[in-house]
């Protein structure tokens, strides 16, 4: 079941000159981030490339500590692709030519499955990665 | 709201006959079986007092090889065999999506849906109601399952008993979709709000385990439109086995497949197949009869074994 505490969004960065368009994933997440600037500023993120290929994510193993904001910066090699983390409730779709940037802050420890939810393709069923959320 | 992957009942396996009235009645007193009652007890006026039931096959994969099934040509064969057999033959048989596996070669996909088509033409019954999986439509929206079978989203009425099926798996996101979801609203205003209505999805409308892409993005709004009306059934497959779940007055059930089984959800850390089991061949695969008897607004679910 999706988790009430969350913090994501998932930003199309504005790249060859296309005009950005930002997305929040949820209620929750867009009062958290909205929140969160009014009072402090944010630390800056880390930033993590992923790539989406038929059928894997590279890399497939992310880690990450808790707390600490992340953005992923999503490319797709080959056809549409998604990446989602239901257990922080964050997730993008990926389309080819285009750079996503997912925010999202890992607010729990442990290992959480990424898994393609955009049917891709035969071998979509095995494609999935992990995130490993360690303590900082 | 109950906990996913909880069973309310459970369920038995009952012979070949199909559900009569009497076996119906029987049933119903030894809950032996999955009872789905909806909330009112009334016949609608002048619908139709008529017992009946029908047959429920899922995820048939048609195309699929592998060990988790060395009879993987012969399992669906055998189950349209199955369901000839019964002495009281179904009403109709559903069929809820899957029933090809996927291929990346459209010419593929299309010759597994006409060895499918032609499989189960050998069913006596032939009411036959069809509906696509993912793996039928999600990377050609549909277009082939629509060549073959027609629509991807329709109703039909049967008994007094409203049937409809929403396709959440024509959009590769596993989305129902605005369009769909206005026609789903339009077709429940057209319905009393004390309505026997059954609904057929491929995918689960709630959020099952997104960890295993077991939901629907956009299926909340589904059963928000679905919670409008007092005696909702929904009825699906893609998981590979059976789960009963309940989402405030609306009962979901899940099937069981015909070409290999899944693991309970969340019960292991991938969602492997079960292993084919040598001592006990098509262990966890089956099909589901459904009998009803409409005074009672209830629902009696057999698990039925392939052989």
């Amino acid at each position: 079941m999706r988790s009430p505490n969350v913090r994501s969004r998932e930003v199309a960065v504005p790249s060859l000159g296309r005009r950005s368009v930002l997305r929040f994933v949820g209620t929750a997440g867009l009062l958290a981030v909205a929140g969160s600037l009014s009072v402090k500023a944010q630390p800056k993120p880390r930033i993590v490339p992923v790539v989406a290929r038929k059928f894997t994510y590279e890399p497939r193993e992310i880690t990450l500590k808790v707390n600490e904001p992340v953005v992923f910066r999503l490319t797709t090699a080959d056809v549409v692709m998604g990446f989602s983390v239901p257990d922080f409730n964050a997730r993008a779709t990926i389309l080819p030519g285009q750079t996503v940037a997912l925010a999202m802050t890992p607010v729990r420890t442990g290992e959480f499955v990424i898994v393609c939810d955009v049917f891709c393709g035969s071998g979509h069923e095995d494609m999935e990665g992990t995130l490993r959320v360690v303590g900082s | 709201m109950d906990r996913p992957g909880k069973a309310h009942a459970n369920s038995r396996h009952a012979d070949q006959r199909g559900i009569d009235r009497r076996e119906f009645l029987k049933l119903a007193g030894l809950g032996g079986v999955v009872l789905v009652a909806g909330c009112a007890s009334t016949t609608r006026p002048g619908t139709t007092d008529a017992d009946f039931h029908f047959v429920q096959l899922s995820d048939t994969h048609w195309g699929f090889e592998g060990p988790v099934n060395p009879d993987a040509r012969g399992t669906l064969k055998k189950a349209v065999a199955s369901v000839n057999s019964m002495t009281r033959q179904p009403d109709f048989v559903m069929f809820t999506g899957d029933l090809t596996h996927t291929t990346d070669d459209p010419k593929e996909r299309r010759v597994r849906l006409a060895q499918f088509k032609e499989i189960v033409g050998e069913l006596k019954v032939k009411d036959v109601h069809l509906m696509p999986g993912e793996h039928d439509a999600s990377l050609d929206n549909g277009k082939a399952f629509i060549e073959f079978f027609g629509p991807t989203h329709y109703t039909f009425d049967h008994k007094g008993v409203h049937f409809i099926v929403v396709d959440n798996v024509s959009d590769p996101a596993a989305a129902i979709g605005d369009e769909q979801l206005d026609w789903l609203r339009a077709d429940l205003e057209q319905q009393p709000k004390d309505a026997r209505i059954v609904v057929f999805t491929h995918r689960p409308l709630f959020d099952l385990y997104p960890q295993w892409d077991w939901a629907t993005k956009d299926g909340a709004r589904a059963i928000e439109l679905l919670q409008t009306h007092d005696n909702v059934t929904v009825f699906y497959g893609h998981i590979h086995q059976e789960n009963h779940f309940t989402t405030g007055n609306i009962a979901h059930h899940s099937a069981k497949s015909l070409i290999f089984a899944l693991p309970a959800p969340a019960s292991q850390p991938r969602r492997l197949p079960v292993p084919w089991d040598a001592n006990a061949p098509y262990k966890g695969l089956g099909y589901r009869d459904v009998g009803t008897e409409t005074a009672a607004s209830t629902y009696a679910i057999a698990e039925r074994p392939v052989a």
